[in-house]
């Protein structure tokens, strides 16, 4: 069960990632999770959101968004949860392109999203060693 | 049937049209030393006399024009006759130094006006056609030659000028134009617009575009013919010659057969100056056979190609020449290699990218760097880095092996790279600027 991600490519100048924000924030979204990765030349926004039509409505026209499945697991905010899961993957011999962390509401729960290139193969195997993933419901109707 | 304008001239046997050379350009010699102290001092300075000149042969005598010529002898130094009968100017846009201005007699309009009306039947068109000229009018001399030329055709002609996409469209599926006639990469601009707007090529009436005043390459060709759903057709020219319609492109699309009967064209060693034969690559230069407001001799065009004299299916016995290769002076020296931005142009579009792009060149610790900013289209973006990374290195692959060096490739965001609806600045070369 993958949740969707959407990636944004920003020109890398001052105020392009900031005015993208606030146009998904002004259109009632909740960002989940956000990352940005960044060259000299550009950014790469990627986002988890409460709402992705209605963030791809508010992004300007011009700008490229693209969907991609990607992990995300609930962990116990505590130490070495993450090195667990990432070892887990290792041992299976899947490749993680990126990986950030959010924070959930309720005290205590921390949450990772994983870049991988095989969604279904990675969450078999962290399924099969007991770890939960989150589906786009999940997404939808947490913090709400 | 053939889409000729004047075809007893356009497909005259070549004796036929060397007659005619030979008859003007004795006349328009003795002309212009007469009524031109500019020029008359520099045959004078050749050791030239008008006698010397008794036919096209004898053409290679005289003394070479260039832009610098015209920027010393500005305003008024090369005009061939009295103002009285000037009845309009038109001018470059004058990016580098003094602007070069050009001179009209109504003589001069009415055979620029008919080479223009060549390119626009050559292309298909007729008193049937709706001709939507987005040229820019004004000093520029591509909305008035066009513009003239449609009329001379019968077109119902929209003088658009260039700019303001939203409108143009609207006109052009409103009232149905049926030919175009503007700068490649605006028929590419508004190629792209269209199919944002939700239209298919299929959705317009035109059917074919006749494009000019910069560079473009075969593929750009193919991608406004796909995109506006048209036979795109080159047309060449420069504002000291007249203006577009110095040379026009027929259906067959290999070249631009030169309007003999009014411009002699030769294609020279740029280096040298000496003449080469037929098939030879060198800098194109043109003698106009019979202007008079401004009557330039061997002016040097500084643009590359060849001239073919091979017989066309069209019909047409006028010498064509190619696409210009690249210009004498926009060809890049980097790092000791000559490159020009066509093949640029040619290897994005292969690669899958659009022809939107800036070369920048500059020189750190005297070495070259070369470095293009080109636009990521939509189907190339991914959030991964690394990707976009392989993307970077491939297309330096492609254009080291097009050209012999690797540029520094940065992928920028669409639309980031500003649009040209006249002239687009594709290099930027700051070690001039040093
Ligand atoms: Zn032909």
């Amino acid at each position: 069960m993958a949740i969707t991600q959407l990636s944004a490519f920003l020109e890398n100048t001052p105020g392009t990632l900031c005015e993208t924000i606030s146009a998904i924030t002004d259109a009632g979204v909740n960002i989940r999770a956000l990352s940005v990765a960044d060259t000299k030349d550009f950014g790469i926004l990627r986002i988890i959101v409460s709402d992705i039509e209605k963030t791809k409505a508010a992004i300007n026209n011009d700008t490229v968004v693209k969907e991609t499945p990607v992990i995300a697991v609930k962990m116990n905010d505590e130490a070495g949860a993450l090195n667990s899961v990432l070892r887990v993957l290792r041992t299976a011999g899947i490749n993680i392109e990126y990986v950030y962390a959010f924070t959930g509401a309720v005290h205590g729960n921390a949450y990772v999203v994983l870049r991988v290139d095989d969604v279904e193969q990675a969450e078999k195997i962290l399924s099969e060693n007991g770890i939960n993933t989150l589906g786009d419901s999940d997404i939808a109707s947490f913090l709400n | 049937m053939k889409n000729y304008y004047q075809p007893e001239i356009e497909t005259a046997p070549y004796e036929k049209i060397r007659e005619i050379q030979n008859e003007k350009i004795v006349k328009q010699v003795k002309y212009v030393y007469g009524n031109v102290p500019y020029y008359r001092n520099l045959m004078e300075k050749k050791g030239v006399t008008p006698d010397d000149i008794k036919s096209v042969d004898d053409i290679k005598k005289l003394p070479f024009l260039s832009k610098d010529d015209l920027r010393e002898a500005y305003p008024y130094g090369l005009l061939g006759t009295d103002l009285k009968n000037i009845v309009r100017i038109h001018s470059t846009s004058g990016t580098t130094g003094k602007r070069v201005v050009a001179f009209y007699t109504q003589h001069d309009i009415d055979l620029w006006e008919d080479c223009c009306a060549r390119a626009i039947v050559a292309a298909g068109g007729s008193d049937e056609d709706i001709c939507q000229v987005c040229y820019g009018y004004g000093l520029f001399t591509g909305g008035s030659g066009l513009h003239g030329g449609s009329h001379k055709v019968g077109c119902m002609t929209l003088p658009m000028s260039s700019g303001n996409t939203d409108r143009q469209i609207q006109f052009m599926m409103d009232l149905g134009s049926t030919i175009i006639c503007c700068t490649p990469s605006y028929a590419a601009y508004i190629g792209e617009t269209l199919a944002e707007k939700g239209y298919k090529p299929s959705d317009n009436k035109l059917k074919a575009g006749i494009f000019g005043a910069e560079p473009w390459t075969e593929e750009m060709r193919q991608e406004i013919e796909k995109s506006l759903g048209i036979k795109a057709y080159d047309i060449y020219g420069l504002t000291e010659t007249s203006g577009p319609g110095v040379a026009f492109e027929c259906e067959e699309q290999t070249g631009m057969h030169i309007n003999e009967d009014h411009f002699y064209a030769e294609i020279i060693d740029p280096d040298t100056g000496e003449v080469l034969p037929e098939g030879s690559k060198g800098e194109l230069v043109f003698t106009s056979l019979d202007k008079e407001g401004f009557p330039l001799l061997r002016y040097r065009t500084k643009d590359i190609c060849i001239l073919s004299r091979e017989k066309c299916s069209c019909g047409r016995t006028f010498v064509k020449m190619t696409k210009p290769l690249g210009r004498s002076d926009d060809m890049m020296i980097i790092r000791g290699v000559n490159v020009f931005p066509s093949q640029i142009e040619t290897v994005l579009l292969k690669e899958g990218y659009t022809p939107n792009y800036q070369i920048v060149v500059d020189r750190v610790n005297n070495t070259d760097t070369f470095d293009i900013y080109v636009e990521c289209p939509a189907e190339l973006f991914s959030d991964k880095v690394s990707e976009m990374q392989t993307h970077e290195k491939n297309l330096n692959t492609a254009m080291r092996s097009m050209l012999g060096i690797g540029p520094k490739i940065h992928l920028v965001a669409p639309k980031t790279i500003e649009r040209s609806e006249g002239k687009a600045v594709r290099v930027i070369d700051k070690r001039k600027l040093h």
